[in-house]
């Protein structure tokens, strides 16, 4: 039986990086089915109707495994953190409400209309479903990361009683929601999205253009609407993460300090771009003057001040409480930039080819795109481990620990038997989903409707008996 | 800081706690008449052998159950908001209960998209069981919970608790029931309207006995029982039981999807009548005692009443592009 704060810790673990695999892909392939869905209802046929068609499709299933893991990491706060929920819930709680009520009956009601109801409403009205989800589902990760960023940057309470308990009291709203870290927060999450998506469907396009020669037009209009969307998002989020980067140090040093693995404060910090570990011991505990890699002298005091290669960075021996993880933080933080810098590469790759009429016959770009199909999804991952177990010992910064957040008679084996369940339950869900999307994408689209009118139903046909 | 209206008093001097009490248990009551019908299609499609009435099932609730199943978001979203310790006590005290709920839904949610992904029978019979199972379980499991926190009880597996969610299995067949009547030209096929009539009579029965229970049973609850309010209402809704079985007869069926939602809203209203002026009956917590600061509550209300509206307004254009029989090529 494993302790049930430890149970409780993988277990949020487990669900949340399950979960946001498909928030993601749905969230980032949304304003393509609002432009398909579009250029449908301005009347110019094939192969936007096609396109519509096929993407509402990979939405659909997406956004139903997004629905029913979401719903258990609302409830997990309560089932597994009962004293975070009774000591937060009063500031804490409000956004996920608000998320409810605001966006998730959106997206969740017109969803049904934008993948059943084609046949049964106007035009007009079904461009305006499109148009509503996509709203609602980036409505929802307002919210969600509303709640998420007063995790990392807690502001406006004060500890109070209620019913015997010493808990936060909001005393100022707009300090609480509008905190400082949610519009960074909010743009690397969204562009990280639908740079991950336009990853998805441009890897899938090359793989199609590949290995069929069926409906090329279909794969290639695709293919050129991901690599448009890899062009803006993929330099953006370079940019907005570097400063992204800089805010940490200055709202939650601990974390940024793991994120470079400097133990002892001090000044000319280089930052490793490249590092090896030499032994299991450097890889599993990294301490970043002790790694062998490629440094820039200054560079991380650089990043961390805004210019200044002297700055002094507090080292994670300075604080009092235990520094997180720095394993997961230190190294997924590189992964994670350095797929961004693989997304600009490729970004401008594809542009370049597609500028040269070459888009296609370069069989290392056709690799590489197909390659990195998944990989923006591994780097939203990469980056939400930086942000909660960089955070860690704290649930909140500097306010309540996570070891002082699980619920109070949480027995070893009721954590363990869940633990498990999710376990064997979600590597099912996982494995059946990954294995109908190959189907969809194996299968493609359907054929195209006769003077592009819709005459069959908008997903997949209903057996004929 | 906040104008000192906001944070002092609440909004328009309204009894607010009172207010999210009763706003909790209806975001509870909509979700249990909303996706209770189609927890009750799927136990039908349990029960029917008919092929095309299958897939008219699933076409039916396809549009409709990821919405409803938002009213369950909500409900549990505004508790953590409003009533904090009852969501951390009512959550964490029935744990494996919660997580058996949590695992019916996506078992209910996934398994008609997967079902229709491929064609053949093994792959369709599957995910049809499981349609089954989560469709019958969601009920069960959310009928225990709610009566083991209405007893205060310390286990999961009690004599209410399985009263209670035998009695929501039944009633959402007579919601999914009237429901499903609309689907078709020509009515109801017999075999369907044989169970839902049955569904109604089980409800009833099992409703009485779940009263005469708590009355006997649980203390301090038979002199709230004997009262007037849950009196009238058991008897209510035995006249709304035989007004559905007449109108179902009838294939009146939208009146008797009517009825069967008011049923659902008496037994809700019943439950929120025997707790309140508490809310946590395990230890004793009132809905005054559990409420958030007047600031947050004031906030929330607004939230509220900006988008409870709005909500509505797209179940009804939702429902409105759903009504009427299902042709033969829609659905998945």
């Amino acid at each position: 039986m494993i302790d049930p704060v430890l149970a409780s810790r993988l277990q949020f673990a487990l669900t949340t990086m399950v979960h946001i695999i498909f928030p993601t892909i749905s969230m980032g392939i949304a304003p393509f089915i609002v432009y398909f869905a579009w250029k449908e209802y301005r009347g110019n046929g094939e192969p936007w109707i096609s396109l519509r068609r096929f993407w509402v499709k990979v939405f659909a299933i997406t956004f139903v495994v997004g629905t029913v893991t979401g719903i258990v990491l609302e409830f997990e706060f309560g089932t597994n953190f009962a004293r975070y929920a009774s000591a937060v819930g009063g500031i804490f709680g409000g956004p996920l409400a608000t998320e409810g009520f605001m966006a998730f009956f959106l997206e969740s009601t017109f969803l049904g209309i934008l993948v059943f109801g084609r046949e049964r409403v106007s035009d007009r009205l079904y461009f305006l479903s499109s148009v509503l989800v996509a709203v609602g589902s980036w409505l929802s990760a307002v919210w969600i990361l509303i709640a998420n960023s007063w995790m990392q940057t807690p502001r406006g309470f004060e500890m109070g009683m209620r019913a015997g308990q010493r808990v936060a009291v909001i005393t100022d709203p707009v300090a609480a929601y509008l905190n400082p870290r949610f519009p960074w927060m909010f743009f690397h999450m969204q562009m990280g999205a639908v740079l991950a998506a336009a990853l998805f469907v441009g890897g899938i396009a090359m793989y199609k253009l590949t290995t069929t020669d069926e409906r090329r037009a279909f794969w290639k209009t695709s293919l050129k609407v991901a690599i448009v969307a890899m062009l803006i998002t993929a330099p953006f989020q370079a940019i907005q993460g570097d400063a992204y980067a800089r805010h940490v140090y200055q709202t939650q040093p601990q974390k940024f300090a793991a994120m470079e693995a400097v133990w002892e404060t001090d000044t000319y910090v280089p930052e490793y771009l490249i590092a090896f570990p030499t032994d299991l011991e450097d890889f599993l505990n990294p301490r970043a003057k002790e790694l062998f890699g490629i440094g820039i002298p200054g560079g991380a005091s650089w990043l961390a001040s805004g210019g200044d290669p002297s700055a002094k960075i507090r080292g994670l021996e300075s604080f009092d409480t235990k520094a997180p993880p720095v394993v997961f933080v230190f190294w997924s933080f590189r992964m994670m930039v350095g797929l961004g810098m693989w997304f600009i590469l490729l970004a401008l790759w594809a542009g370049y080819r597609w500028r040269t009429g070459e888009l296609l016959e370069d069989r290392w770009l056709r690799r590489g795109m197909i390659a990195s199909t998944g990989l923006g999804v591994v780097a939203v991952e990469l980056g939400w481990i930086v942000t909660e177990v960089g955070r860690q010992p704290w649930a909140i910064q500097g306010v309540l620990k996570v070891s002082q957040s699980v619920s109070p008679n949480l027995t070893s084996t009721e954590a363990t038997i869940t633990l498990l369940g999710f376990v064997l339950g979600y590597a099912a869900l996982l494995s059946i989903w990954s294995y109908l999307m190959y189907r969809i994408i194996r299968a493609g689209p359907n054929a195209p409707t006769e003077e592009g009118q819709g005459t069959t139903p908008s997903t997949t046909e209903v057996a004929a008996e | 800081m906040m104008p000192l209206s906001l944070a002092d008093a609440p909004l328009l001097g309204l009894p607010l706690i009172q207010l999210w009490f009763v706003a909790m248990f209806f975001t509870l009551a909509m979700f249990l008449w909303l996706d209770g019908t189609n927890f009750g299609i799927g136990v039908l499609f349990g029960l029917t052998e008919d092929e095309t009435t299958k897939e008219t099932m699933l076409a039916a609730v396809a549009p409709l159950w990821d919405g409803a199943e938002v009213w369950l978001v909500v409900f549990g979203g505004g508790l953590f908001a409003v009533f904090p310790d009852v969501y951390a006590n009512l959550f964490s005290g029935y744990y494996l209960v919660m997580f058996a709920i949590l695992a019916a839904l996506i078992i209910r949610g996934v398994s008609p998209e997967f079902r229709e992904q491929r064609e053949d029978e093994e792959w369709q019979t599957l995910w049809g069981r499981l349609f089954v199972l989560g469709s019958a379980l969601s009920p069960f499991l959310l009928g225990m919970f709610a009566a083991n926190w209405l007893v205060g009880a310390t286990g999961s597996i009690t004599v209410p608790g399985i009263v209670v969610g035998l009695a929501l299995v039944a009633l959402s067949v007579v919601e999914g029931g009237a429901f499903f009547g609309m689907k078709f030209e020509d009515g109801l096929p017999a075999d369907l309207l044989d169970y839902t009539v049955m569904a109604q009579t089980a409800y009833l029965v099992l409703a009485v006995v779940a009263v005469v229970y708590l009355y006997l049973f649980v203390d301090g609850m038979a002199a709230a029982i004997a009262g007037p309010v849950p009196v009238v209402l058991v008897v209510l809704t035995a006249l709304l039981g035989i007004g559905y079985v007449v109108l179902l007869r009838g294939e009146r069926y939208l009146p008797a999807f009517v009825l069967a939602g008011v049923q659902t809203f008496g037994l809700i209203t019943l439950v929120a009548y025997l707790l309140y002026p508490v809310i946590y009956p395990t230890t004793g917590l009132t809905v005054v005692e559990a409420a958030v600061s007047t600031l947050q509550l004031n906030l929330m209300t607004i939230v509220l009443a900006i988008f409870l509206p709005l909500v509505l307004v797209y179940f009804a254009v939702l429902y409105n592009a759903f009504s009427g029989p299902i042709e033969a090529a829609e659905g998945y």
